[in-house]
C-alpha cells in the first residue's frame, strides 16, 4: 500500500510516501511561508525521490485541523481532489492526534495545543492512541486548570510551546513534562502510520475541523437567540 | 484539416459561487454547474469571505464530479485544467486552485491560471466568435472597467473605475434602501416600476478619459434620502431606484459607445454580473441600434460567475502556450494587463 500524507493545517508544512508501512520519503518545513506555493511542489518532488506516479498511490491521508483555516483548506482541497480523481480512499486525521503520536509508546496523559491567539488554545487529551478529553477552543489558563484533576504527569506537545511554557509551569507545577523542541513539531510519516488503522471516509463529506464557528455566524446565532428571548 | 477538439475543464471559486465547467474548442459548453451560495450569506446582508471559503472546501468535489457526469466525459479527456487565479477573495479562490492543482497533478495534465475578468469577457465566445477590435464593458460587484482587445488574450484597460465598482454603488444604495441583499437587482425591478423624476450627477470626469466614479452618485442618493427624511418627505422608492440607474446607466453607455467611435470596434461585448441588468441592457440596445457596433450581452446564466468562462478564457491560453508551475498561487489582486502581458512574450 502507497500512502500520501499531508499536514498543512499550521506553520509546519510536511509530506510524505510511506510503501507497505514503510518511510520512503519525507518533507518537513517548519518557517512562516504560503503552503498553497509550496505543497504542490513538494508533493510532486517526493513522489519523483520515491519513483512513483499520482496514480500508483493507494491512499492519501491528511491533517483536518484545527490550526490555520487557510492551511487547512490548502491540505484538504488537495487531498480530497487527488483521492476523488484517482478514485482512492481518503482519510482526515485530527491535527492534534498527529501531534499526540509523537509520544504513541508514552504511558503519560498528553496534551497536544496550538495557539489560537488571545489566550486562546485549540487542544485535547490523548493516552496511547485514544482520545481522553474532547478536543475544544478555549482559554488555555481554564483548560489547565481543569488537567489539575488528571492523574500522573501530562506530557505537552506543541509547536507553539514557546508562548504557553510559563502559564503551564504557574498552573501544573511538577504535573507537566516538556520533551525536547524536536518532538513539538508534526511529522506526515506519523500521520501515514496512523491512516493504517482508521476508517475510511466519503470523500465528499470529508470536511475541516475548525473547531470554531465562524465569527459572523456565532454573532449571528447570538442575536437570533435574544431576539426570542424578547 | 482541423485539429483535435480540444476540452478545457474550468473551475471557478473566487467569491461565493462554487463552479466547474467543461468547454470544447474554447466555444461550445459541455457542462456547467454552479452551485451558489447565495441563500447562506444573505442573512449577513454580504458575502462573508470565511463563510464562502468553508462552502468551497465542502463542495469542491461534488460539483467537480457533477460537471463530469453532466458532460459523460473523463478527466483523461480533458486538455488542461483552467482555474480563476485571481482577483477574487484569497481564501476562496485558494480552494479552486489547489484542487486544479491536484486534478492536473494527478493525470499529469497542463495547469492554466486564468484572470476572471478574462473569464467574463469570454463568456461570451460561448455565444459568438470574437471580432477585433473589440470592446468590452466590464461591470460587476468589484469591476468596472472598459477593456480593449485587438487579438485573443490581449487585454488593454483604457478605464476604469477611480472609487466604486458600479455594482458597489447599487450594493450600497440597495442597503440604504433597506433592500435584502443581493440589492442590485432588486434596485432593478424597483426601478421599472418607478419614474426617473430625481436628477443625480453624472460623473463625466474630465474630457476624453474612460474612467469611472460612482462615489458620488451614490452620496447623492444617501443625502437626498437623508435630507427627505429631515423634512418628512417621502420619496418612492421606485423612483429613487428609477433615477439612480439613470444615471449610472447613462455614464456607463455613453463612454462605451465614445470609446467603441474612437477605436472603431467591430464588436461591444458587455461582461459580469451586471450586465443582467434589465435598464443597463435596454439602454445599450437603443445606443447600438443602429449596428455600426455589433453588440453582444450574454444570456444571464453567463453574466454571473461561472466556470464556463473560465474554460473558454482558459482554452486561449492553453493555445497560447501559458502553463502555469506547481506552485501556482491565488492572487487577489491579479492585474489584468499583467495577466495579458504572458500572451505577449
Ligand atoms: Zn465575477
Amino acid at each position: 500500500m502507497n500512502i500520501l500524507a499531508i499536514d498543512t493545517s499550521n506553520q509546519v508544512m510536511t509530506v510524505a510516501i510511506t510503501r507497505g508501512g514503510e518511510l520512503i520519503a519525507e518533507t518537513i518545513i517548519n518557517v512562516k511561508r504560503n503552503h498553497s506555493v509550496g505543497l504542490m511542489p513538494a508533493i510532486d518532488n517526493l513522489l519523483k525521490d520515491a519513483n512513483m506516479l499520482p496514480k500508483e498511490l493507494d491512499k492519501i491521508v491528511v491533517a483536518k485541523g484545527p490550526g490555520s483555516y487557510t492551511g487547512v483548506r490548502i491540505g484538504l482541497s488537495t487531498a480530497k481532489t487527488m483521492a476523488w480523481t484517482l478514485n482512492i480512499p481518503v482519510i482526515g486525521v485530527s491535527s492534534l492526534e498527529i501531534l499526540a503520536r509523537n509520544f504513541f509508546q508514552s504511558q503519560d496523559v498528553i496534551c497536544p495545543f496550538f495557539d489560537a491567539r488571545r489566550g486562546l488554545v485549540y487542544t485535547g487529551l490523548y493516552q496511547e492512541t485514544n482520545l481522553k478529553k474532547e478536543e475544544q477552543n478555549l482559554l488555555f489558563s481554564d483548560w489547565l486548570v481543569k488537567l489539575k484533576d488528571v492523574e500522573g504527569k501530562i506530557l505537552f506537545v506543541s509547536p507553539d510551546l514557546s508562548i504557553h511554557k510559563e502559564t503551564i509551569k504557574d498552573i501544573l507545577k511538577e504535573k507537566a513534562v516538556f520533551p525536547p523542541a524536536i518532538f513539538h513539531v508534526p511529522r506526515a510519516s506519523v500521520l501515514a502510520e496512523i491512516a493504517e488503522e482508521k476508517e475510511i471516509e466519503d470523500v465528499h463529506a470529508l470536511t475541516p475541523n475548525y473547531l470554531r464557528m465562524v465569527e459572523a455566524e456565532a454573532i449571528w446565532l447570538k442575536e437570533q437567540a435574544e431576539k426570542n428571548n424578547d | 484539416m482541423k485539429d483535435k477538439d480540444v476540452y478545457i475543464l474550468g473551475i471557478e471559486t473566487s467569491c461565493d459561487e462554487t463552479a466547474v465547467a467543461i468547454v470544447k474548442n474554447g466555444k461550445e459548453t459541455i457542462a456547467n454547474v454552479v452551485a451558489s451560495q447565495i441563500e447562506s450569506h444573505k442573512r449577513f446582508g454580504g458575502v462573508v469571505p470565511e463563510i464562502a471559503s468553508r462552502h468551497h472546501v465542502e463542495q469542491i468535489t461534488m460539483i467537480l464530479e457533477e460537471a463530469l457526469t453532466e458532460a459523460n466525459m473523463t478527466m483523461e479527456e480533458m486538455d488542461a485544467i483552467a482555474v480563476t487565479e485571481g482577483p477574487g477573495l484569497v481564501g476562496a479562490l485558494l480552494v479552486g486552485v489547489n484542487a486544479a492543482k491536484a486534478l492536473a497533478f494527478a493525470h499529469q495534465k497542463p495547469l492554466i491560471g486564468v484572470h476572471h475578468i478574462a473569464g467574463h469577457i469570454y463568456a461570451n465566445r460561448l455565444e459568438k466568435e470574437f471580432q477585433f477590435p473589440l470592446l468590452s464593458l466590464v461591470v460587476s460587484g468589484g469591476h468596472t472597467e472598459l477593456i480593449l482587445m485587438e487579438e485573443h488574450g490581449d487585454f488593454k484597460v483604457i478605464g476604469e473605475t477611480r472609487d466604486d465598482a458600479a455594482g458597489e454603488a447599487y450594493d450600497k444604495v440597495a442597503r440604504t434602501l433597506q433592500l435584502p441583499y443581493p440589492g442590485g437587482p432588486k434596485i432593478d425591478q424597483l426601478a421599472k416600476e418607478g419614474e426617473a423624476s430625481i436628477l443625480f450627477p453624472r460623473a463625466w470626469l474630465e474630457d476624453g478619459s474612460y474612467d469611472f466614479s460612482f462615489s458620488g452618485l451614490k452620496s447623492a442618493v444617501i443625502n437626498t434620502l437623508h435630507n427627505a427624511k429631515q423634512r418628512d418627505k417621502v420619496i418612492k422608492k421606485e423612483d429613487l431606484a428609477a433615477s439612480f440607474q439613470e444615471s449610472v446607466v447613462e455614464v456607463l453607455v455613453k463612454k462605451t459607445f465614445k470609446a467603441a467611435e474612437q477605436f472603431d470596434v467591430k464588436q461591444v461585448i458587455v461582461a459580469g454580473g451586471v450586465a443582467a441588468n434589465s435598464g443597463l441592457r435596454t439602454a445599450l440596445e437603443e445606443t447600438f441600434a443602429d449596428k455600426k457596433f455589433e453588440l453582444m450581452i450574454p444570456p444571464l446564466p453567463l453574466c454571473t460567475d461561472n466556470a464556463a468562462m473560465i474554460a473558454a478564457a482558459g482554452t486561449i491560453a492553453y493555445e497560447q502556450g501559458h502553463r502555469a508551475a506547481w506552485d501556482l498561487n491565488a492572487n487577489p489582486s491579479l492585474d489584468i494587463e499583467i495577466y495579458s502581458a504572458r500572451s505577449n512574450k
